[in-house]
Order: structure tokens, then sequence, then C-alpha cells
């Protein structure tokens, strides 16, 4: 059987000591397991920046990109083998600065894969500059008299992009962000999973216990029904976004790959390539 | 008899005029002429001058010649924008409806037929072009018969009695053109062809069916002009085979979706044209420095930023050689034909794939675009190579969890390359440099193997003919060179100076990085001038060939950057004054 130590490997993080990338790395590594993939079946694609490495970090075949595009590469990867695991997965900068345009058309895509963003609320490897996600007057580098645009809102903005599955976790919970990767990962779907991972060198506001005194678990609202959207949308406004758990999920909408005319229910990796002289001749037919 | 005609028909855009020319062409492809075609047109969906100028002639011919024998006018515009490509053998058949005025200094007759009068009449104004076309035919006397095969294939499927219709405003057509031409009918009769079934496409057609050849299975792509052809194309296709296109949000996206799925182990391509491909540069780094296939398709058109959308231009060349941050190891093509278009694409998927890096077909707006006659495609030279592909399950485990060596140093500079899924080959992959097992490291010692390796892979392209070369002569007076569609301009214009006592040959590059300096250089050695013919503002191609193979003191421009392409007597004239 397998565990979570498979996915282990012998690489030693280079993240600053008490970072929250340290237990998302593990959270995925026991949902994966939890879930019984096998280490070679599974994918990381991860972009740029601290929480990029984490491909690196983990048992798998790993895809450290570019900037910003973990998710068309982790999408491309899935239409070609529809069998494996895909995970892609970056920090706030990743996914809602330079990959925002990414984001919005994967959820709306749906290919089956699963995305976890490391939000820290910050710029870390470049040292302390501010991110989409900091808040409104939060001190940078690059923001010395407080961040004037207004932080993005990854939960509202997914449930608008018609997501199938909105979750988020917080790294220091790691059963509950557990629970939740594996739902993503078994979701049919693309699976949007937002973790507060809280950087501990460049963001002294958002810190472990910020977090721990304001969010509220979903699983304590009573009567929540992660079914449906409404809901979702009221009690994530109603707090902020500062929730955690499954937002929403929709288990009737099909994936994008079983809606493809002709996409052959058996991976496209493993075809043969070279096409028959009498569908060669038909192709022919149309230009005579 | 005409040896060849030069037919152009023109009117506003959204009026039917592409109809016009496609069901004329497709008519004479079957009778056996070969036919080549370029299309005007802007940038907008309707209104605005467009029109669409076909050569004729019962041998190949990849051109359009300068003069036109018979003008088609739907408008004014029409005739005040082409009056001048007639002569006094021309003639302009020019559309009743708005009252036609041929310009004081037009050398060719015009004659006014009522071809939207007579569509009416039939049912429909919309036949107007139906009415053209059987008045050319009793220009060049063809049996309406022809017609009906083409008519049949467009319109069956609205029912007979469409078709009828049709085939009546054909007839219709004829028989008042016939009437106006008294005994000029048949004076612009062709001299008759094979009667061969050719093949009738656009470059863009060629380069699709050559990647659906090769193989692939998934096409990520963003809609625009003049590659758009080959996603809607695949799109149709790919179901068939299995596969998908996705249209993507961005060609950043496009690139990148095209990398995951090479990495994948499926053959995935993208294209784009300039403004694309300007945006996939940092993507095209990550499949060099990642060592991921992916074949890219840049049709070239008139830039730089937006440009002349529309318009025939060469001037990504050095981008395509040398575009992305940093050093990789790039391949470039440039077929000039629609038969290389097909066989080329081929050729880049199996390099691709067999080196590991990212391979450039590029093409051209007049390439891509310009419908043609195309010589069949031979199905026996169909040949999928996938170089170092392991695909087992049989890799022994590794101790320690030690990574697959992805990228081993190896002497020709390929590496091993297994695909996700593979049990004991888990490696990873990063565009940050790395060691032999995919792992990011710093060391000089492991930068230089790593590049060295990555850099070796140029040695070992296998790609057959890497010039087309045609060269009568051992000593000669001309050398031309050039790529992508100036070949049947270059081609003709070697024959006219060949008969006026020159010694002219002709070299068109078709892999254009690395650059086949072996098979060039003799050429250039042992011609006393070499004229390099390219659509572009600065001689990129003469830069190129000046690096590789030298002969500064010999090598002459000939420039054309006005966003049409070289016509064989304007070039002519060009080339002559340049020699003075």
């Amino acid at each position: 059987m397998v565990t979570f130590k498979d996915f282990r490997n012998n690489v030693k993080p280079n993240w600053c000591p008490g970072c929250g990338d340290f237990s998302v790395q593990a959270a995925i590594q026991r949902a994966a397991a939890n879930v019984g993939i096998q280490p070679h079946d599974l994918a990381v694609i991860s972009g740029i920046g601290c929480s990029g490495r984490i491909s690196g970090y983990i048992h798998s075949y790993g895809f450290h990109g570019i900037h910003g595009r973990a998710l068309p590469i982790a999408q491309g990867l899935k239409m070609a083998n529809k069998d494996l695991h895909v995970i892609a997965s970056g920090g706030d900068g990743d996914g809602f600065a330079i990959g925002i345009g990414h984001t919005i058309h994967s959820i709306r895509r749906n290919i089956d894969l699963t995305y976890v963003v490391m939000d820290n609320q910050i710029y870390g490897l470049t040292k302390g500059q501010t991110s989409p996600r900091s808040a409104e007057g939060f001190k940078t580098k690059s923001t010395p008299g407080g961040a004037i645009e207004p932080s993005l809102k990854p939960l509202e903005l997914a449930l608008t992009s018609g997501a199938t599955f909105v979750a988020q976790g917080f790294s220091s919970d790691i059963k509950e962000l557990t629970a939740i990767i594996e739902a993503g990962i078994n979701h049919k779907g693309f699976s949007f999973i937002n973790v507060f991972s809280p950087c501990v060198t460049y963001n002294k506001v958002n810190t472990y216990d910020w977090f721990k005194e304001n969010l509220t678990k979903l699983s304590d609202v009573e009567g929540y029904d992660h079914t449906n959207r409404e809901q979702a949308m009221q009690v994530v406004m109603e707090n902020e976004g500062l929730v955690t758990g499954i937002i929403y999920q929709n288990e009737e909408a099909p994936s994008y790959q079983e809606q493809v005319p002709g996409y052959a229910p058996t991976p496209l990796a493993d075809q043969n390539l070279k096409m028959s002289e009498k569908e060669f001749n038909t192709l022919l037919q149309d230009f005579m | 008899m005409l040896q060849q005609l030069s037919w152009k028909v023109g009117g506003q855009q959204g009026e039917g005029i592409e109809s016009t020319g496609e069901i004329f062409s497709m008519a004479m492809n079957r009778l056996g002429y070969y036919l080549y075609g370029y299309r005007h047109f802007s940038s907008r969906i309707k209104g605005g001058h467009t029109n669409n100028k076909i050569c004729v002639r019962p041998t190949q011919v990849r051109t359009i010649p300068d003069d036109l024998d018979i003008l088609v006018a739907f408008d004014q515009e029409t005739i005040d924008v082409n009056y001048k490509e007639l002569t006094e053998k021309s003639i302009i058949l020019a559309d009743a409806k708005f009252s036609p005025v041929a310009p004081e200094d037009c050398v060719a007759p015009m004659y006014i037929v009522p071809f939207t009068e007579v569509a009416a009449e039939l049912g429909t104004s919309l036949m107007k072009n139906m009415v053209a076309i059987g008045a050319t035919s009793a220009l060049l006397n063809l049996d309406k018969a022809v017609f009906q095969e083409v008519v049949d294939e467009i319109f069956g499927k609205k029912g007979q009695e469409v078709v009828e219709k049709n085939m009546q405003a054909i007839q219709q057509g004829f028989d008042t053109m016939a009437e106006q031409l008294g005994d000029r009918l048949g004076e612009w009769e062709l001299v008759p062809a094979d009667g061969k079934h050719r093949l009738f496409m656009i470059g863009n057609d060629a380069i699709a069916l050559g990647a659906l050849a090769a193989g692939v299975r998934f096409m990520a792509a963003y809609p625009i002009t003049p590659a758009s052809e080959i996603m809607e194309y695949m799109i149709k296709k790919l179901p068939l085979f299995g596969g998908a296109v996705i249209q993507t949000e961005d060609e950043i996206a496009a690139a990148t979706m095209a990398i995951g799925s090479n990495y994948g182990g499926v053959r995935a391509f993208t294209a784009s044209a300039g403004p694309g491909l300007s945006l996939m540069m940092e993507a095209i780094g990550l499949s060099g420095m990642t060592e991921q296939p992916l074949v890219i398709v840049d049709t070239q058109r008139g830039g730089p930023s937006t440009g002349l959308p529309t318009k025939q231009e060469q001037s990504d060349l050095m981008q395509m050689i040398y575009g992305t941050h940093g050093e990789i190891p790039k391949v470039v093509i440039a077929p000039s034909t629609g038969e290389e278009a097909f066989y080329d694409t081929i050729q880049a998927f199996n390099i691709a794939e067999e080196l590991q890096l990212p391979v450039i077909i590029l093409s051209d707006l007049q390439l891509s675009l310009g419908k043609q006659t195309v010589d069949p495609f031979d199905y026996s030279k169909i040949e999928i190579r996938r170089g170092n592909l392991i695909n087992t399950d049989e890799i022994p485990e590794a101790e320690d969890k030690s990574y697959f060596k992805r990228y081993e140093v190896t002497e020709d500079g390929v590496s091993p390359r297994v695909l996700p899924g593979t049990k004991h080959a888990i490696h990873h992959v990063t565009g940050v440099e790395h060691d032999e097992t995919g792992k990011p490291s710093e060391a000089a010692s492991n930068r230089k193997a790593q590049m060295d390796k990555r850099m070796k892979k140029l040695q070992h392209v296998n790609f057959s003919d890497p010039v087309y070369v045609s060269a009568p002569y051992e000593e000669a007076d001309i050398l031309f060179v050039g790529f992508n569609s100036t070949r049947g301009v270059l081609e003709e214009l070697q024959q006219t100076l060949i008969a006026q006592g020159m010694k002219v040959n002709h070299a068109h590059i078709r892999l254009i990085h690395p650059f086949p300096a072996k098979e060039v250089q003799p050429l250039v050695a042992n011609a006393k001038k070499v004229v390099v013919v390219e659509n572009n503002a600065t001689g990129q191609l003469a830069n190129i060939l000046k690096m590789n193979v030298g002969g500064h003191d010999k090598v002459i421009n000939v420039l054309k950057y006005d966003g049409t392409p070289f016509l064989p007597l304007q070039l002519e004239k060009q080339v002559k004054e340049l020699l003075k």
C-alpha cells in the first residue's frame, strides 16, 4: 500500500524555517497517498516563486515551468494523458498576478486537475514586494506608503468564473487541508484550492496567529451546504474570504474532456501515430 | 490560344468575391490545370476592396503574373485599383449594376454585363458570381458542364433546385456574354490541360495535413491572421483520430499547453503569426531548456506590432532564429511550396522529438493563404521518428529514490526521454539550470556540461534536402537566393533571364537554422553576383547568408516591404537596375 512516505524524496527544501509551504507539501503527499495514487502516476506542475519549488520536493513526476504558466502546462499534460493525476501548484503572484488569465480560463474550462495556490499575500523570492493578495494599506518595499489597490478575492472570482470545485485551507490545519486536497483530487473537473500559507519572513501582518484568530471553519457553520452556490457566495462575502473548508462543489458538471467531440477514451499518449493509407487518402479527397 | 490565363475578380468584402474565385478555380483544377491564387483583403469582415487573382496554366505555377487577362469587377473600386494591370489584349467584365466607368487611360476594352440583374431574375442577386463565372467561360469557350460537378458539391446539400438555379445562372452568364462578344467568343481560350486530378489547397492546409500525418493529437492555438486555417482544419479532423484542439486564452497558454502535452508524450503544436510568436518567446526558451519537443508554425505577415495583418512580408526571420532570452538550440524550417509545406511539417515533428527541442515552421502569408495546385502527397514518404523515447515499464528501480537521468550527458547531446507515468523513471523537469536528473544546480561545471550537451544537438539535425537547388551552371552570373513563397517568382525569373542569355542559378533555403552552409557555400563561390530576394526592409536572409558563408562583396539585396508579393516583371526590372 502506498503511504505519504512514498511521496518523499531526498531533496531538502530551500524554504525558510516555519514557512507555510512545508505543510502544503505534506498535505499534498498525504492526500495523494490517501487517494491511492502511485508516485509515478502523479505529476506536479508548478510555477515560479518560493512555492514553485514544490514540484522538486515531492517524489513524483514534476515540472517546474515558467512564471504564471503552471496551469496551461498542466492542462496540456492532462489532455495528453488522462490517466495521470495532475496537480498544479504555485503562489499568489503566479496564479493571481502574471497568470490570472490562465486561472480564470482554467476554471471555466474545467479540465480534470487540481490547482493548489500557496497564498502568502506577498512576493517572497524577490524579497518582499506587494502581491495582488496583499491587503489594502499593506506596506512592502514596492508599496512604502501602503498598497493602494484592493486585495483580489480569489474565492469570489472562482465562484463567478464557473468553478465546479472551490475550497480554501490553512497550512497549519494540515488535517483539514489534506481532506480538502483529497476531495479536490477526487473531483471530476477543475478543483480550485486556495491555501493560506504564511510567509514568516516578509509578511508580519498575516501571521499564523492572525489566521487562527480570524478564520472560520465551514464545518463549524451550522447547516452549510457546499452544493449551493448562492450560499457559498454569501458565506465568503460575509466572512471577507476568511473561511476554510470546501466552499462549493458541483459534482454533476461534466469535465472538459468528457465533452470534447471524438476525444479518445484511452490516453492520447498511448496512440499509434501513423495513420493508415486509407485514412490518408480520405483526407486528400477534400482537396481534389 | 493563351499559354496561361491571369484572371482577377474584385468587389467589396463580404460580397461573395471569395466564392467566385473558389468555384472558378475548382473547375479549372478538375480540368487538370495548375493554379496559383493570391488574395488581396483587409482586416475587416464586410466592406473594403478585396480581390482574388488567379493564374491558370497547364504547367506548374507558383507565382501570380504582373498582368491580367480578365478582370471581373463587381464595383468601381475594382476597376480603379486594378486597371493598370491590364493590357490591350485584356478585357474588363463589369457588373452593369454600378454603372461602371473605365478610366481614361485604361487600355483594355470594358464590357458591361448585367450580372446582378440576370441573377435577380433567376431569383436572387446572390448568384451574380455564378453569372460572372458563366461570362468568364464564354471568354474561355469553356463547356458549362465543367462546372456541374463543382456546383453539385457546393450546393447539393441545399437541394436540387438550388443546384439547377446556379447552373442556369452560369448558362445565362455565358449566353449574355456570348451575345456581347460576337466573334470574339472564345478569344481567351487556354491551351488544354491533361485532365489529371491534383490537390488544390492553401499552404495552411498542407501544413495542417502534414501535422495530422505526423501523428499530431493535440493542438492549442489562438486565432490570428494568417494562421487560423491550420487550427480550423485540426478542429475538423482531429476528432476522427481521438485528438483535440483547445482554443486558448492567449498565445502564451497555447505554447505552454503544447509543451505540457509534448511532455506527456503526445505530438502537439501551435500555430500563429508575428504578434503571437512574440508572446511565445518565453515558452520557446522553456522548451529549449527543459528539452521538451515543441513545434510552432509562424505564418509571417507584415510587422512590426499589428503591422499589416493581411499583407505579405518575411520579416520574422531573425526573431525565429534567435528569439527567446539566453541561448537554446532551435531548428527553423521554411518550406516554399505546398508540397514542401506538407513534407517539412512531418520532418519538423520528427526533429522536435529526435532532438528534444523547439522547431519553428516558418511560412509567410502568400504561402499560407495562396491557393495553389499541389502534386499528390506520397503516403510512403510519411515517416515517424520519435528518437530516444523510452516507453517501457522495465526500467529497474533506482536505489534511494534517486531520479532517472533525463538529462544524461551523451555523445550526441540527446538524452533518454521517458514520459510521466513510467515506472521507476521519476525525474524533475525545470527551466532552472539543472543536473542530469533535472535537479536545480548552479555549479559552474554542471552549467557548462548541460549547455554544451543542449547546443551539441544542433549538429545532428536530420533534415533531408535543406536547400532547393536549380543550378544548371557551374559558373553563374547570378545566384538567386530566397526563402518561403518567393520560390515561384524566382523560378520564373531564372527561366526568363536564361532565355535572355544569362547564366542564372537559384537556391531556395528550406532549412534556415542551422544554416546549410555546406550546400550553399559552393553555389555562392561559383557565382559572380548573389542576389538575395526577400520581403523585408533589412535584408535578414542576406545577413544570415553572409554570416554563414561570407560573400560580402557580391551579395546584392533585393527587398520589398510594401505588403505586396514580388511579381516576375517587376522583379526583373528591380534586379536589372541593381545589377547595372
